[in-house]
């Protein structure tokens, strides 16, 4: 796993160095010194060889500090920290909302296999990845939100209430709830085709016959037996979903006014904000990594075939 | 031979599998009873129906894709009428199944003693501990040295032969009056094999159940049953107790089948095979001799138009006449 960060590190730093720009771009006014901002440049090290800046870089990046943004003037950290949050209860509420609806549909559809129930839940799940996640997350933001008013249109909490008081709590609950179910409808396609066709695959199993010989009720032979078994692919993504929830939504939290970490992303990378974009480049990069980590730590709990020694 | 009481009747049982909305019966009209304290073996090559035999009989098939019509009488029901629930009480409890494949045939994801539990739960009244008993006591009868350890086991940390035998537990944990075994040594290897039928004839002698062997192996047949049913095309086409079958086999197909095992003293250094192929189930013709392709040498007069089970002796059944007029293509023109 470090290999692959140290790598994934010294891409993210070379792409940044053929970005135009350098620190000092945002702060030069007609008024500035030419002079005084060659100074700068010097003193900050923008002269050193690629290697030293490399270096220095990458330190820093050990001891989290991935230096200030451009536009916030903030260190990035703070900033990152502080969207980090707000996009994680979004993705857990969201993630929750999909595996909600995604496990039961993928479940009824693989038991009751060509039937009306089937085909109805086979074609929402095509349905619903054909939609691309702007046009439905516009098309709910003006019904629900304007039009019957349902839900806020935009932020994370109604300014009027104190924090960690329960009305907060609600509040941001409530602000979360459109864009969360957004999510939630639209990516369940994955995981109901894969319990599905996992639980087709699992019926004609010799071991499900041996369980049927057995006499138990066909109720028993789904939940001990099929479905257990059906939740390993499933399973097997988990680790990347927990950490993709940090990765947010660059489109939902676009649409819905949502600072979170898919914004904060969308917006570095359109005022050039590149010590933003750098630390964020290489964190999605390292929660990937994490992820398959995570995946295959899960994947030794659940499935007793494999053991990590 | 002691005449015992017949545990299981099939009357002709016809078992279809759907293809583009017709049914093709892949068991078609087979009639065979099982006694008490028998081995009945049922044999014939891949394809011949007889796997579809066994688990017709307790119908673990799809409903949408198959058709079982006929009667399979057990105790006063007919179990090709039963609904699933009641066809519950009899699986496991009744009848026990023992499967080819020991690899596949275990849950991977369950340990071995709850995959044995799991039918006590549902056909015993006992409490937790003594299941728990009753698992370790099935496993030490199966012949597994470590019961305690085993039950803690997964599936995948047990060899070929100790997950047979585990299958084999699972088949006998209710003491069940008829044991039907598909191939249950198929997938092991030769002393494995011997092992395993020893196992079987043991069990049988403990607990006198029945047991239907089903095999493409007339070693086995040979080693453990009372009486064969020789399977061809959805049809029996012979049946005689053991000594009889392999000293007098009267059906072509028998003849052939016992005339193909090698034979480790023959100078005759040519396997011998049946020519042709068994017809797939969509293809087969369901009027005449179905061993008459394969044996085209012998006239289409020596066959019956539609043939019926002959008794030759005793408790001896040939399917059509052709056999008096059988054969073996190298041996010329010359009627035996």
């Amino acid at each position: 796993m470090i290999p692959q960060l140290l790598i994934l590190s010294l891409l993210i730093f070379i792409m940044a160095k053929q970005m135009p720009g350098d620190p000092f771009t945002g702060l030069i006014t007609p008024e500035s010194d030419a002079n005084r901002i060659e100074e700068l440049r010097e003193e900050a090290g923008f002269y050193d060889p690629w290697y030293v800046q490399y270096a220095n870089w990458i330190i820093g990046v050990a001891q989290g500090d991935f230096g200030k943004s451009y536009t916030y003037k903030v260190p990035v950290a703070d900033l990152i920290g502080e969207r980090a949050m707000n996009t994680l209860w979004l993705s857990l509420l969201s993630v929750v909302l999909l595996y909600l609806i995604a496990i039961p549909l993928g479940v009824l559809a693989g038991r009751y296999q060509d039937t009306l129930v089937d085909k109805s839940i086979v074609l929402y799940s095509f349905v619903s990845y054909a939609i691309p996640t702007f046009v439905l997350g516009l098309i709910f933001l003006f019904l629900f939100g304007y039009q019957l008013g349902w839900f806020p249109t935009a932020g994370t909490v109604d300014i009027k209430y104190e924090e960690s008081t329960k009305a907060y709590i609600w509040s941001k609950i409530y602000h979360m709830l459109l864009p969360a179910i957004t999510y939630a409808v639209l990516g369940t396609t994955g995981v109901i085709q894969y319990l599905r066709s996992e639980i087709i695959d699992s019926k004609s199993m010799d071991y499900v016959r041996t369980a049927r010989s057995k006499g138990i009720p066909i109720r028993k032979v789904y939940s001990k037996h099929i479905f257990r078994n059906s939740l390993l692919p499933i399973a097997a993504f988990f680790g990347f979903t927990i950490t993709g929830l940090l990765g947010g939504s660059i489109f939902i939290e676009s649409i819905f006014g949502y600072p979170g970490m898919g914004q904060l992303f969308m917006q570095s990378i359109s005022s050039r904000d590149y010590s933003v974009i750098t630390a964020l480049v290489l964190l999605f990069g390292f929660l990937t990594l994490l992820g398959s980590l995570l995946s295959d730590i899960i994947m030794s709990i659940v499935d007793p075939r494999i053991r990590i020694d | 031979m002691v005449i015992s009481e017949e545990l299981l009747t099939i009357r002709d049982l016809h078992t279809g599998y759907r293809i583009k909305d017709i049914y093709y019966d892949a068991v078609d009209g087979v009639s065979i009873s099982l006694k008490k304290n028998e081995i009945l073996a049922i044999v014939g090559e891949s394809g011949c129906g007889k796997s579809t035999l066994a688990t017709s009989i307790i119908g673990l098939h799809d409903h949408n894709k198959t058709r079982v019509r006929g009667g399979i009488y057990y105790k006063n029901s007919n179990l090709a009428s039963l609904d699933e629930e009641a066809l519950n009480n009899i699986r496991g409890e009744e009848i026990g199944m023992i499967f080819q494949d020991p690899l596949s045939a275990l849950n991977p994801l369950m340990r071995i003693g709850e995959q044995i539990e799991e039918s006590l739960i549902y056909h015993s009244k006992l409490s937790k501990e003594q299941r728990i008993q009753r698992v370790l006591n099935l496993l030490y009868q199966v012949g597994i040295p470590n019961p305690e350890r085993t039950a803690n086991q997964f599936p995948h940390q047990l060899s070929g032969g100790m997950r047979q035998r585990v299958i084999i537990a699972i088949a006998i944990s209710c003491k069940p009056n008829i044991i039907i075994a598909d191939e249950p040594t198929t997938a092991l290897d030769v002393t494995i094999q011997a092992q395993i039928l020893d196992l079987l004839s043991e069990l049988q002698m403990e607990t006198g159940a029945g047991i239907i062997l089903i095999t493409h192996d007339l070693g086995v047949v040979a080693e453990v049953a009372d009486r064969v049913a020789v399977m061809y095309a959805g049809q029996i086409i012979e049946e005689a107790p053991v000594e009889e079958l392999f000293s007098n086999p009267k059906h072509p197909y028998t003849r052939s089948l016992l005339n193909s095992i090698p034979q480790m003293n023959s100078e005759n250094e040519k396997l011998q095979v049946i020519q042709g192929l068994v017809p797939s189930l969509a293809k087969l013709p369901r009027t005449g001799c179905r061993f008459s392709p394969r044996i085209p040498w012998i006239p289409e007069s020596n066959h019956e138009a539609e043939p019926s089970l002959h008794e030759v002796s005793p408790g001896h059944f040939v399917r059509c006449t052709c056999f008096k007029y059988f054969h073996f293509e190298s041996e010329g023109g010359s009627l035996r």
